[in-house]
């Protein structure tokens, strides 16, 4: 069972194991380093980094929902100047390989922070977090428009140096992920990341009024999973050449077998870490595990496979 | 740490149930204020989220292993479903986590004043209070009879015990903050613990303030992981800088200086906390 090879390569990096974990879902490292070692990891994801502290959005942030949970935090963080003083730092010592999340409320926003990220030490990755309501376009979302999309991607392609991937992380509250998708590879983004949390709403049996402090929330754990597969099925179909980073559910190795056989290199685990903070390690021992029971031997062999017929492997 | 649990017990205590798990490890790292997040609802479920408890007891050794006691009402179908859980059931245990109640270096006169089930993790914190030196004393309140909890208990475990209902069926009829004014000078207390809802921390905090007492609160704030990577369970506290943050519950907490909290401003964002939204704003 050790004989499998986890090894995946995405956009250029390669990792030893396909598992990472989600933006927003891994606080520093720190906390998670108290489980397991962090740098066994793929990649750690961090949070999202804005340009200034952001305190967040009003309590409550969050109410479980059937397998699954509602959650808006807001994007609480210390701003950039904090987190390159200290969390990057420790991932860095820790040799974790840090991929680097980041949201501006304009273009000029997503520029800088592309440009003192990309040029600071011990970063592997940038993922544009593109979820965010566009201060410039009427606050409608950067990841709800592909012209708005890759006017983002544009702008942090140019400013993050060459050797270093950047990924677009993609919402599914769209009306075509694929139209998304292709714009911001043209745009210039090395990889995809998909999907985000989708916005849903609860309201709370008591008060009859909307149970989140922020109204709606994202949506996010296994209740979302079949979603996540279908949107990596979609963009792999259509754009079989640019590498995916399946997000969204994952619970098990096979919820990330799943992400892979609809065309992901690598995948994210998120709120399924809140339930279990050892879950990261574990999709990988389960992983290796569901692979071996199938005689695979190589995880990067079956990338996409399910869009294969029996026998016409390619 | 995290360890596949076993249910050794679950014993109704008045309106609550006093639940004991088998957790090897955990006992050991155990310290008054710190809690569990446990697994709820077993392998099925579709309830992803952990439920966290504030730990009332913890053995490191005994016939079973290390043991863990958690005491809590029902609230929702996770606690419904530990509640009826059949000894043996497995529950996965995530702890002890959060930061306990500071202990005082010199032997000075304590209060410890807790609410309904709040009160669970007090008994603990008494045990090391005497060992310490320290003289206890303490207040344990409820809405009704029913729902107090270790008015016998408390007996042995500190010198003076104040018992209140706000019903009138047991003890005073009143809040248990409402006795502390007098009973923190009688007993020339210097540090009030508290332990309880809200509204019931914020007036022990301003009774202990009042008094020229330190306080140590234990907040009950709902959370997602316990562990610090969600910033689901945040409130606004002062820091040493005087500036106000939105801290966890989970990881700088549960156990926070009482004048350090803002109490009215839990569940918003005050204006002037790092990193609020600035007035006219992009954020
Ligand atoms: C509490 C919470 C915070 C999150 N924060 C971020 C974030 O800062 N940036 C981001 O791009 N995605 C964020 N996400 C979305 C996740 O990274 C992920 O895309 C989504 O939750 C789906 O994956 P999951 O089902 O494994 O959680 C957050 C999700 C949750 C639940
Ligand atoms: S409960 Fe998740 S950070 Fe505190």
């Amino acid at each position: 069972m050790s004989d499998v090879d986890l090894t995946t390569t995405v956009a250029g990096l390669t990792l030893p194991n396909p598992v990472m974990t989600a933006a927003g879902c891994a606080g520093t490292g720190k906390e998670l380093d108290q489980f397991f070692d962090v740098s066994e990891l793929g990649a750690v994801v961090t949070r999202t980094v804005t340009l200034d502290p952001v305190a967040g959005a009003p309590m409550p942030r969050m109410t479980a929902t059937p397998s699954g949970m509602l959650s808006a935090v807001g994007l609480q963080g210390p701003g950039l100047q904090g987190f390159l003083a200290t969390e990057l730092p420790w991932l860095a010592q820790r040799r974790a390989r840090a991929v680097v999340s980041i949201a501006g409320a304009t273009l000029g926003e997503y520029g800088e922070l592309a440009r003192r990220v990309g040029n600071s030490p011990g970063v592997t990755a940038v993922e544009v977090n593109l979820a965010i309501a566009n201060g410039d376009n009427r606050g409608r979302d950067f990841a709800s428009e592909p012209y708005q999309a890759a006017k983002v991607l544009e702008v942090v392609r140019r400013d993050v140096p060459r050797g270093i991937p950047v990924l677009a992380k993609l919402s599914a509250d769209v009306d075509d992920i694929v139209d998304v998708a292709r714009a911001v590879t043209k745009a210039g983004a090395d990889a995809l990341v998909m999907i985000n949390a989708v916005r849903g709403m609860a309201i709370d049996p008591r008060t009859l009024r909307p149970t989140l402090g922020a109204v709606t929330g994202g949506l996010s754990g296994p209740a979302l999973h079949p979603l996540a597969v279908r949107c990596v099925w979609d963009v792999h179909e259509a754009l079989p050449e640019v590498p995916v980073i399946g997000v969204g559910g994952v619970r098990t190795g096979y919820d990330a077998l799943e992400l892979i056989l609809a065309g992901a290199s690598a995948v994210q685990v998120g709120t399924a870490v809140f339930a279990d903070p050892t879950t990261p390690m574990r999709v990988v021992a389960d992983l290796r595990h569901e692979l071996a029971r199938r005689d695979i031997a190589c995880v990067a062999d079956v990338v996409g496979r399910a869009h294969h017929q029996e026998g016409d492997r390619p | 740490m995290r360890v596949a649990g076993e249910v050794l017990s679950v014993k109704r205590v008045g309106a609550h149930h006093h639940l004991t798990l088998v957790a090897p490890g955990v006992a050991e790292r155990f310290r008054p204020g710190g809690f569990v997040a446990l697994g709820v609802g077993g392998p099925l479920s579709e309830s992803l989220l952990r439920r966290t408890f504030s730990i009332y007891r913890a053995r490191p050794t005994g016939a079973y292993g290390g043991t863990v006691e958690v005491v809590f009402p029902v609230t929702d179908p996770g606690t419904e479903w530990l509640a009826r859980a059949a000894a043996g059931t497995a529950v996965d245990v995530v702890g002890p986590l959060g930061r306990p109640y500071a202990l005082p270096k010199e032997p000075v006169a304590c209060t410890l004043v807790g609410s309904g089930h709040g009160s669970a993790p007090l008994f603990g914190l008494a045990e090391r209070l005497r060992e310490r030196g320290c003289g206890v004393h303490m207040v344990l309140g409820a809405t009704t009879g029913a729902e107090l909890f270790g008015a016998l208990e408390a007996k042995r475990a500190a010198k003076t015990v104040v018992v209140t209902t706000e019903d009138g069926s047991v003890g005073i009829t009143g809040r248990p903050t409402d006795v502390l004014p007098e009973l923190l000078s009688r007993t020339a207390t210097d540090v009030v613990y508290a332990s309880g809802p809200t509204p019931m921390l914020h007036a022990a905090a301003l009774a202990a303030e009042a008094h020229g007492a330190w306080s140590q609160t234990a907040v009950e704030q709902e959370m997602a992981c316990g562990t610090g990577i969600c910033l689901t369970c945040v409130l606004p506290v002062v820091g040493e800088d005087g500036v106000t943050r939105m801290v966890r519950a989970c990881t700088e907490g549960p156990v926070f200086r009482g004048d350090r909290v803002r109490w009215g401003d839990i569940g918003s964002v005050p204006e002037d906390a790092w990193g609020a939204p600035r007035v006219g704003g992009p954020r």
